[in-house]
């Protein structure tokens, strides 16, 4: 019953996904339309990979951007925000508090600085994606779920992971800031994995 | 380097490194000191001025990413937002030192220019980058009702 | 040193000053080329105040305007009695001159809330006798008798003839005559201007962002100097490379000067890159072992044992035997930064044979001393102009004039003009902080209930030690100000012991807004708190009953609990607290209302009653007490500058916040009117706020608050 309404689901993201990763496209497709032998195995794969995304996922530099509630959150710590910054409808902040009255597109040299990439911001307030205090069971599903995703297929939420310069400041999160400890490249391998699986989550 | 910018209105050409932060350009090259330095960091909001109409801290903006867009400084406010907004400052006796107010104001401004009617959540939302040591945050908030109420009623 | 002489002889005047009446160094010069700015054609009657002949008036400010609304408040008192058309009223601060020495202390300062107290005479008379040679003019161009003329409105009429002018009209023919010795003041029944609200001068130039702060300050050829300052306290550079500073684009100079490295560039950025730039090698000297941690253990320590005696009454040692239950407790209090909004600076402008100089400044006495010292020149020579200020707390009154001395140093090896500009960082790591206290109190509760002693013992730094106002504030060892609120507690108490370790740490230390009451009302409010506990009394009935004889205490007390209807019911989750203090002779009560939300104090609503004696500038005054309440709960919430291995810890907002719009109650104040003296507005606020919100989270939580900032744990722990 779980697994049909998953391949449904898989589907509608197969009808939906246009620019994607090759890769994905394939490992997508294949998964979507047949069941082949050995896909326990995969699905076992895929959760092991999954707890590397989770790792990642549940990290400063991600979690600080993906809040419970409708303040982002700052530092290795993962504080609310100073100043009262609020997530505002589109996650650009409100007012004269939007995210680019002060993140520029790159860090600023110097610590206590505020940290930059393209496109600062948090998710929309009608889909707020939120890491922050999800167990690996809850974000995996919420990841997979598409009403709860963005909206997103797994390519393009492998997209997002593998390239959005955004995810990519996670890695180079300037003076004063802890880098996401699992390199990159590690997290897209595992993403690739947990999707060629199924997108299987632990119970 | 020879940069192109837009202040006010006016074309301006400034030579500086293009990392330099806006504020420091406005003030030292332009003389235009009612853009206020207070922690160079986009902690304080003392130094916010509008970029295409957005409120930025200039303090942390390099001058080349205003390069081609329009910078408006207190000097140049001259919007009836920004003239309800004065008004209204006026009546409440807003300032002490003063030192802030002119940031407070130019965050003021997209808050009334965008909601109408800001509520007090409203006001917080807009308001907490904008520090003043005097605290005259009970006047500020009464101000940023009344000037909206101003330009409700004869405004654009 | 010359400006140490200069200073010292000024403030023998002052002493001089203070023993024989507030006002005997007050004068009016016979010329008036202190009123420096005047146009040939400007009748100048005195120092204070000008006329042009259109008529504008022009009050001579001899104070800093740093928020507390001076400008306006001063201009009221001459406007008052020359009866001048207050539209028509505008304002200039004054240049460096004895005539312009505070009444009280002998030398040009703003400190002290005693701006309006020690003004409001001299500026009267000044007023008065400006108007009376006006009326004189004209009764002797319509040839009437002077004392059937009126004047309002910047105009002299006389009634049975019909002849009226303005005082504009009558500048020149004023300016004639010889200014009277004692023209006659109003009677404060006739004030038109003095106790009404009226809208500061100074408003429309700080919104429009024209007002001329220090930092706002630019003279030709200027260049920007910021300054690498040695990490610890008192350090030096040993070795100092400046090549790749000297690359940076814009960079013209470093120079060494005695309090550290600067940077001179064309503009502030590239100063500042090129300070980020310098490589130095810091000799640390004798403060690189200093902590905060050490500093506590050690003052905790120190509280044990006795120290100089501040006060002594009754019998405390008696008390405490006799006692049926003895309180107490420790109290600690952090390093405060001022930390103005407008970081320090200075313009300087100096010549072979003259300098000019433009800063923010509390203390233009002293900085100008000390910058004639530095510069090699005569005072005459020297020309100090007072800006605007963007924040003071009384760190722009600072007898080592440290950022002035900085500027004139840096000047004198540029030989061009420079402005002095401090970062956020310098301004919280470059030292003169409220010091850092500990505070052992003790009370004897009796077993009638009554409490019967009071012993409070006091450790920290004095900040008057080795400066000119030692003679005047140090008696026997004890400095003034650092058991000010606690040595003159009002409650009637048989038995008071309160006594004083001065310590000698290498933290640059200052007044700061409340200056010792900063620190003593925090113990004493918080602890008769406790007290109150003990007892099983109501806060406010064990204060209404211990300040039975002091009707000004009680009388904002009464004001405030009944403004906030204290003692009523509250929702669930909040909780009131309360305060009352004297101060800079005012007396403010404080409640606040409270809550958690997070973990964290939330005050919905402050309520604060001030008696400051007559009022001049009614909403001038509730600005200062909305201000005040904002100003204490950011101390008391937040603040605390902290030392490891000499070096201090916070670098900007992020660690060393300011209370926001989001976080600032409601407040109520409550103006108690009052015939006595116009006394201090400025700072007595202050006072009363951390204990009044320590005691209303006592009452939510029953945590006691004993050190402040208050931290998450002392809530759930």
């Amino acid at each position: 019953m779980k697994l049909a309404m998953k391949q449904a689901a898989w589907v509608r993201w197969c009808a939906s996904g246009a620019a994607v990763l090759a890769v994905v496209v394939v490992a997508v497709q294949c998964n979507a339309t047949t069941k082949w032998a050995g896909a326990d195995a995969r699905s076992a794969e895929a959760r092991v990979a999954w707890q590397t995304v989770y790792k990642v996922l549940q990290h400063p530099r991600c979690v600080n951007c993906h809040p419970a509630g409708d303040a982002p959150l700052q530092g290795d710590d993962s504080h609310v925000h100073a100043q009262n910054v609020q997530r505002g409808a589109d996650g650009n902040g409100l007012f004269a508090m939007k995210c680019a009255a002060c993140h520029q597109k790159s860090n600023l040299a110097g610590a206590h600085l505020p940290p930059g990439a393209p496109n600062w911001r948090l998710p929309r307030a009608d889909e707020p994606l939120v890491f922050e205090g999800r167990t690996s069971s809850e974000l995996c599903r919420q990841l997979r779920d598409p009403k709860h995703n963005g909206k997103r297929t797994p390519a393009q939420l492998l997209e997002h992971m593998a390239n959005d310069p955004l995810v990519g400041w996670g890695w180079h999160p300037g003076v004063g800031r802890e880098r996401v400890s699992i390199p990159r490249d590690e997290l897209v391998r595992a993403m690739k994995a947990w999707i060629d699986g199924g997108c299987d989550c632990p119970d | 380097m020879a940069l192109d910018l837009e202040v006010n209105g006016k074309r301006v050409s400034v030579d500086a490194d293009a990392a330099t932060p806006l504020l420091w350009v406005l003030r030292d090259d332009l003389k235009l000191t009612g853009t206020k330095f207070g922690c160079g960091a986009a902690q304080c909001g003392a130094c916010t001025v509008h970029v295409d109409g957005e409120a930025v801290r200039s303090c942390v903006l390099p001058i080349a990413a205003a390069v081609g867009r329009k910078v408006t400084t207190i000097e140049g406010l001259s919007s009836a937002v920004g003239k309800a907004l004065s008004q209204a400052w006026i009546e409440e006796d807003v300032p002490q030192c003063g030192w802030c107010q002119t940031g407070q104001i130019m965050s003021a401004a997209v808050l009334v220019a965008e909601k109408a009617t800001p509520s007090d959540a409203d006001i917080d939302a807009c308001m907490s980058g904008n520090v003043c040591r005097c605290a005259t945050y009970v006047r500020i908030r009464r101000a940023i009702h009344s000037a909206a109420a101003i330009a409700k009623g004869g405004g654009r | 040193m010359s400006g140490r002489t200069l200073e010292r002889r000024d403030l023998l005047r002052a002493s001089a000053a203070v023993g024989g009446g507030l006002l005997v160094a007050f004068w009016f010069p016979a010329s008036a080329e202190a009123n420096s700015l005047a146009l040939p054609k400007d009748f100048v009657p005195n120092a204070f105040v000008r006329i042009a002949p259109d008529g504008a008036v022009t009050v001579i400010i001899n104070k800093a305007e740093m928020g507390q609304g001076v400008c306006t408040s001063l201009s009221m008192l001459v406007a008052e009695e020359l009866d001048a058309d207050w539209r028509r009223v505008g304002f200039e601060f004054a240049p460096v001159d004895p005539v312009y020495a505070h009444p009280g202390f002998g030398i040009q300062m703003t400190g002290g809330s005693t701006s309006i107290g020690g003004m409001f005479e001299p500026l009267r008379k000044a007023g008065a006798a400006a108007r009376a040679m006006l009326v004189q003019a004209a009764a002797k161009r319509w040839n009437v008798d002077a004392s059937e003329c009126r004047t309002e409105k910047s105009t002299v009429t006389h009634t049975a003839s019909g002849h009226s002018a303005t005082y504009g009209e009558l500048a020149d023919a004023a300016a004639e005559l010889e200014a009277p010795k004692d023209a006659p003041l109003k009677d404060p029944k006739d004030f038109r201007l003095i106790g009404r609200s009226t809208k500061r001068l100074d408003t429309v130039a700080k919104i429009a962002g024209t007002a001329t702060f220090g930092l706002d300050v630019s003279v030709p050829g200027m260049l920007t100097a910021v300054v690498a300052h040695p990490p610890v306290f008192g350090g030096k550079a040993k070795r100092v490379d400046s090549a790749a500073a000297l690359r940076v684009a814009g960079v013209v100079k470093v120079v060494e000067v005695p309090s550290g490295v600067a940077v001179v560039a064309r503009g502030f950025w590239a100063a500042k890159l090129g300070r980020d730039a310098l490589e130095i090698e810091w000799d640390d000297g004798a403060n690189a072992g200093l902590s905060s941690e050490k500093l506590r253990a050690d003052y905790a320590a120190l509280s044990r044992t006795k120290g100089l005696t501040a006060r002594h009454d009754g019998d405390p040692d008696g008390a405490f035997a006799a006692a049926k239950q003895v309180l107490e407790a420790d109290y600690e209090l952090p390093y405060l930064a001022h930390c103005p909004m407008e970081p320090l600076n200075c313009v300087v402008d100096l010549r072979t044979d003259s300098c000019e100089i433009w800063a923010g400044t509390q203390f233009q006495t002293v900085d100008h001393a000390a910058a004639c010292a530095v510069a090699g020149l005569k005072p005459e020579q020297v020309k100090l102009h007072t800006t605007f200020l963007g924040g003071g707390f009384g760190r722009r009154a600072n007898p080592a004039s440290d950022y002035i001395v900085e500027a004139v140093a840096i000047a004198k090896q540029t030989g061009a003009p420079i402005k002095l500009v401090w970062t956020r960082t310098d301004d919280l790591r470059g030292g003169y902080y409220r010091p850092m206290w500990h505070s052992r109190i003790r009370a004897a509760l009796a077993a009638n209930g009554a409490l019967a002693g009071w012993a409070h013992t006091i450790v920290g730094q004095s900040f008057i030690v080795g400066t000119p106002f030692e003679p005047f504030i140090i008696h026997d060892g004890i400095d003034g100000t650092s058991v000010e609120g606690s040595a003159d507690t009002p409650y009637a108490i048989p038995a008071v012991h309160v006594d004083l370790h001065t310590t000698q740490v290498g933290v640059p230390t200052l007044w700061w807004r409340s200056v010792g009451h900063s620190h003593t009302a925090f113990v004493v409010e918080t602890f008769l708190d406790e007290v109150a506990h003990a007892l099983g009394e109501d806060a406010l009935a064990l204060r209404r009953r211990l300040l039975a004889k002091e009707p000004r205490h009680l009388a904002v007390l009464e004001r405030a609990a009944g403004a906030a209807q204290w003692g009523t019911p509250l929702p669930a989750g909040r909780a009131r607290g309360l305060a009352v203090h004297g101060s800079f002779n005012s007396f403010v009560a404080t409640v606040l209302e409270v809550s958690l939300e997070h973990g964290r104090p939330r005050v919905h609503k402050a309520w604060t009653a001030i008696d400051c004696g007559r009022i001049v500038n009614p909403d001038g005054i509730v600005a200062q007490l909305e201000g005040a309440v904002g100003f204490g709960l950011t101390a008391a919430l937040y603040s605390e500058i902290t030392l490891r291995d000499g070096c201090v810890e916070q670098s900007n907002f992020h660690d060393y916040p300011m209370l926001r719009i989001n976080e600032m109650p409601d407040v109520e104040v409550i103006l108690v009117g009052s015939h006595e003296p116009s006394s201090g507005v400025g700072e007595p606020g202050v006072p009363p706020v951390a204990p009044a919100l320590c005691n209303a989270l006592f009452a939510l939580t029953k945590k006691r608050i004993r050190r402040l900032p208050i931290r998450r744990e002392d809530l759930t722990a």
